[in-house]
């Protein structure tokens, strides 16, 4: 569950059956099935029972399907969890987390519906929203708390409301919530996610977020529109240089496991865990982009 | 089992279907337009009948109005009408294997 690709997470209103159907077809990596924010207080019931029979009657393949639902302090909450994890979701996303106790409280709720829907303990996926001062400060508390968690995701424009600031194209106000958020991500072995863009016109702008936020060290980007699935993942696609050299240390890494050995030499400089584990994730982005080809049936 | 007052969900939108649902005193009757009625009128009508099986729900009258709906959304709209009319609902299910 851990070990995927999401270099992009599509947002897709949850009352909105039109787009629940044509979802998948856009080629994002994991697709977020929302009951939160793009559904009004009155709908929630419509939208949880529309999410719950599509999970049910669709098939997503490949991608991944996650679902942001409301908080656990409203009405909603609670039974947004019952019926996704029933439906047989692969993470739910939590909206606004601050504390460990937000994660735990969720962790237990799953593991409640998990037991009741008769899915196997552990099998659903967490994804914490970091949208506030509080949440960025607790951010390495929030990575490591919970072998659920799959990843950590910077939602901006509560941020900067929180921040009582606008969110301007340069992003410097966001600039160390972002870098919170990585090492965050990084010491907890998860993925950070960055925030949407949200000019869908300007292609240009976000090409150019995209590269700021992958040189950070950023693994994935959400998106609220198809059109921007592929410039992100145009960003994150390998160089062919990056995959000649991976492609040179797998196999001189495969060569040292066919002898016995557990050191690993390429031009004569000895090659550390760190670089095998980039080497691997960068044939594997090739692999996703279809500029290699996927030789040992990883998807 | 009978509906207690009346129901609505779903809207007008491509793939939505509106429906709408209240208690009758004879037997349970289908009021639908669709889009797409010549080719799935049959299907639809089936959907929402066996919706209403599965309820166990009698003396309905439904108002549909079809937008080239799935199947899965037509369920959906129904049981959340129902709901808000008063009716029964059904329990989530889980996985049948993991």
């Amino acid at each position: 569950m851990k070990s995927r690709l999401r270099r992009t997470m599509m947002f897709v209103p949850g009352n909105n059956p039109s787009m629940l159907k044509d979802a998948f077809i856009y080629g994002a990596d994991s697709l977020m099935f929302d009951l939160e924010d793009s559904v009004s207080p009155l709908e929630k019931d419509a939208a949880r029972q529309l999410v719950y029979m599509a999970l049910k009657t669709m098939d997503y393949t490949p991608c991944e399907r996650v679902v942001r639902i409301n908080s656990l302090s409203s009405p909603h909450g609670h039974a947004d969890i019952e019926a996704m994890v029933a439906a047989g979701v692969d993470v739910i996303r939590m909206p606004k987390t601050e504390t460990v106790q937000d994660v735990l409280d969720c962790e237990l709720a799953i593991a409640t519906a998990e037991q009741k829907y008769k899915r196997k303990l552990g099998s659903v996926g967490m994804l914490a929203a970091i949208e506030s001062a509080q949440g960025v400060l607790h951010a390495s508390e929030i990575a490591a708390c919970s072998t659920r968690l799959v990843g950590i995701a910077l939602g901006a424009e509560d941020f900067c409301a929180d921040l009582g600031v606008r969110r301007s194209t340069e992003g410097s106000e966001l600039q160390l919530a972002r870098q919170t958020i990585v090492l965050a991500a990084k010491a907890a072995g998860i993925d950070a996610f960055d925030t949407v863009f949200s000019n869908v016109a300007d292609e240009g702008g976000l090409v150019a977020e995209t590269t700021k936020i992958k040189a950070l060290g950023f693994t994935g980007k959400s998106v609220i529109h198809p059109r921007q699935i592929e410039p992100v993942h145009r960003v994150f696609a390998p160089t062919e240089e990056e995959i000649r050299q991976a492609q040179r240390l797998i196999t001189a890494l495969q060569e040292a496991e066919r002898r016995g050995s557990g050191v690993v030499a390429v031009d004569g400089k000895m090659i550390d865990r760190p670089v095998v584990l980039r080497a691997q994730r960068t044939l594997q982005l090739a692999e996703a982009m279809g500029i290699v080809e996927n030789k040992e049936g990883r998807s | 089992m009978k509906l207690t007052g009346k129901g609505r969900a779903g809207t007008l939108e491509s793939g939505d279907i509106l429906i709408e649902v209240e208690p009758t005193q004879g037997e349970t009757e289908i009021l639908l337009r669709s889009s797409v009625m010549r080719l799935y009128g049959q299907q639809i009508r089936e959907v929402l009948l066996l919706t209403l099986a599965e309820l166990d729900l009698q003396g309905v009258l439904l108002t549909a109005q079809d937008k080239g709906a799935l199947d899965c959304t037509i369920k959906a709209r129904l049981l959340t009408a129902i709901a808000r009319a008063g009716g029964p609902t059904l329990p989530w299910q889980g996985e049948e294997k993991e």
